[in-house]
């Protein structure tokens, strides 16, 4: 299987402001009610979007920012601390990036919700605290100013502003080589995994 | 070299290192069902798979189940798409299924552990972030995305990095009326909901040792709620006698050789831990959330707290609680008007909870105010109760006794709130909408408090209510 190398992202930025925002916020539950991922782009963030009076609420993915990525089918989301927390669901990282996001910069991901995006060929990159809150008021401040997130540098760039970025090094392996996607890697073991199988007695019935 | 049951577990389980510095791990056990598994089969066959071990999957259906309609087709028919979907993918790989038909459906978390699928030693994985319930048989148990559970299924392995290991340990008697759904909410109240990641939990000390592996489940289940990916308890005497007798248990010649080999995970005296975490047992009072965080919670007889007393980070965010929960700082949860009570889910739908409330509920009456339901969260615990005349003295009191499913924990099917009710609930999150309206207002609690609550019409102290 042959994938995209992503060794950057260069786009325009959304700060989504917030830390703890859970996947039930990000894509609510009624939604996943679906035997595919098709169609869930235009419900990110539904609920914070809409009112329950069926009205558009101020939130950053109403804004004309927003749209202009949707548009262009990539962007950066910049957010909190432990985004991407609660639910398992995929179709969290799903939904955002058939909106049009292709990386995301915060200060800590949820484990799953990090797992599940780097599978999608979408770098979760981190930012201490303070650079953080800086890349946040860069972006903004500068709506049309693009921001760069390099996987291979581990930095995260926009204007004149360099950031000191992370993401774990297996992740940051498996997009810079083009091989976000593990399968092709988890079927050339099948020996060794056969090993593994016989040595363990539940696998074996017993 | 002394190790801890994490340790053993993963070593055991490795297949290889990756190229990327990942572990292959082997999956021993993989559950799945009907909200998180459908993409996956599309992918297996858009990239023209088999099902690798298709034995060591186990399928039933919870999450878009509707428990006060038993016949099919369901009224809803994106229901009946998600659960046929299921039935031709089970069928088409040859995949065991617990289906409603069985008796044997239920949550997934309540499945494994009943039909003695769960256990000790080995690793469970499940596209739902609650399979760390199943940490409480000494388990490495985690929940995945949509394209690992294709991984899975495809190879019977993941891609993963190991976690390190978090002991929590907790020593002593709870005071009664407190109860296993107190000490993991008052643990991550401590923790924090991003304390954590990169952690397993391992739940040790007396008042675990003490504990039923029921109420293990409970303190497992809500791990993630902590932002552990999994959490665990050192397999016991206590666990083995629970496995014994269940349907896929190992049988009479392989069963002390299975005991034998359970034993030897256990975590060794003197192993090394990345952090240690204690707490005492006699300072957890009756818990309960106030926010849209499982961590914003308070001691039933505290006040919620003045937001001057936060930092800067947890104050914005308890504003946005505040504000959606209707609720103001530095005054008493005690007494907020309740309007529906839910008594069930992965983290409190078990026998022992429904028994546990059903011993004070008798000759009570829930307030005319409130709509209360109990789900029991297997059709096997249904049974049970139905056996032992719970359901009676629930539908006595005023409850709505119903079928078996995740139910109002999430509302994929129809038990939701309307408008912004605030819910007395015994699940695991307290997210805003979360219980199936935009609006609806969620306090989590132990299932005694939401008895009380259900009885007074209020937030209240269950040890009051009842002469606890």
């Amino acid at each position: 299987m042959s994938l995209a190398q992503i060794n950057q992202v260069k786009a325009l930025a959304l700060a989504v402001p917030g830390d703890d925002i859970d996947t039930d916020r990000i894509i609510p539950a009624r939604f996943l009610r679906c035997v595919t991922f098709g169609g869930l782009g235009e419900h990110a963030f539904r609920d914070e979007r809409t009112g329950p009076d069926g009205k558009e609420r101020a939130h950053p993915m109403n804004s004309a920012q927003a749209a202009r990525i949707a548009a262009a089918k990539q962007g950066v989301m910049v957010v909190g601390f432990n985004f991407g927390c609660g639910s398992s669901r995929e179709h969290a990282p799903q939904s955002l990036w058939r909106f049009g996001f292709t990386a995301f910069v915060g200060g800590s991901f949820a484990e799953i919700f990090f797992g599940n995006s780097t599978t999608l060929g979408v770098p979760c990159l981190t930012l201490s605290k303070e650079d953080l809150a800086e890349c946040d008021a860069f972006v903004r401040a500068n709506p049309d100013v693009e921001v760069t997130v390099d996987v291979e540098k581990l930095t995260v760039s926009a204007g004149a502003k360099t950031w000191k970025a992370d993401i774990a090094a297996s992740a940051r392996d498996g997009l810079v080589k083009g091989k976000w996607d593990p399968i092709a890697d988890l079927l050339e073991g099948a020996d060794a995994v056969a090993k593994t199988a016989g040595g363990l007695a539940y696998v074996e019935g017993k | 070299m002394a190790k801890t049951l994490f340790q053993k577990v993963w070593e055991a389980h490795t297949v290889r290192k990756l190229p990327n510095g990942q572990t292959q791990l082997f999956i021993g056990t993989h559950l799945i069902h009907e909200v998180t598994s459908p993409q996956a089969f599309g992918m297996l066959r858009d990239l023209g798979l088999k099902v690798k071990y298709p034995q060591r999957t186990f399928a039933t259906v919870d999450h878009i189940v509707p428990t006060n309609e038993l016949k099919e087709p369901y009224s809803d028919p994106i229901a009946q798409e998600m659960i046929e979907a299921l039935r031709t993918n089970t069928k088409d790989y040859g995949i065991r299924f617990f289906d409603t038909t069985t008796g044997n459906q239920g949550i997934v978390h309540m499945v494994g552990p009943e039909q003695g699928i769960t256990q000790p030693g080995t690793t469970i994985a499940c596209g739902d972030s609650h399979t760390a319930t199943h940490g409480a048989f000494g388990a490495i148990a985690f929940g995945i995305g949509t394209t690992q559970v294709r991984d899975v299924l495809a190879t019977q392995t993941l891609a993963l990095s190991p976690l390190k290991v978090r002991r929590i340990e907790v020593n002593g008697k709870l005071a009664p009326g407190v109860y296993a759904k107190d000490v993991i909410l008052h643990i991550i109240r401590v923790l924090g909901v991003n304390g954590g990641i990169g952690y397993a939990y391992e739940y040790a000390g007396t008042t675990f040792d003490g504990f039923s592996l029921e109420e293990r489940m409970t303190v497992c289940n809500m791990s993630i709620e902590g932002g552990a990916r999994c959490g665990y308890v050192n397999p016991d005497q206590k666990t083995f006698d629970y496995i014994k007798g269940k349907p896929f248990a190992p049988k009479a010649a392989d069963w002390d050789a299975a005991v034998a080999r359970w034993a030897s995970f256990a975590s060794d005296a003197g192993c090394q831990y990345d952090d240690i975490k204690p707490f005492k047992a006699e300072d957890i009072r009756p818990t309960v959330t106030w926010g849209i965080t499982p961590g914003q919670a308070i001691f039933i007889d505290e006040k919620m707290p003045a937001l001057e007393t936060l930092n800067a980070a947890d104050r914005q965010t308890a504003e946005d609680a505040y504000a959606h929960m209707k609720l103001a700082p530095n005054t008493p949860i005690k007494g907020t008007k309740v309007d529906v009570c839910f008594l069930g889910s992965c983290t409190n739908g078990r026998i022992s909870d429904l028994r546990e409330v059903a011993k004070y509920l008798k000759g009570r009456k829930v307030s005319p105010s409130v709509k209360a339901i109990v789900v029991p969260g297997s059709q096997l615990t249904a049974i049970q109760a139905v056996h032992e005349g719970l359901d009676k003295i629930y539908i006595e009191a005023g409850f709505e006794w119903r079928g078996a499913g995740c139910s109002m924990c999430l509302a994929m099917n129809p038990d939701k709130l309307v408008g912004d009710q605030l819910c007395a609930s015994s699940s695991n999150r307290n997210f805003k909408g979360r219980q199936g309206s935009q609006t609806g207002r969620t306090v989590l609690m132990s299932p005694l408090m939401v008895a009380a609550a259900a009885i007074t019409g209020q937030v209240t102290d269950a040890r009051e209510v009842f002469k606890v």
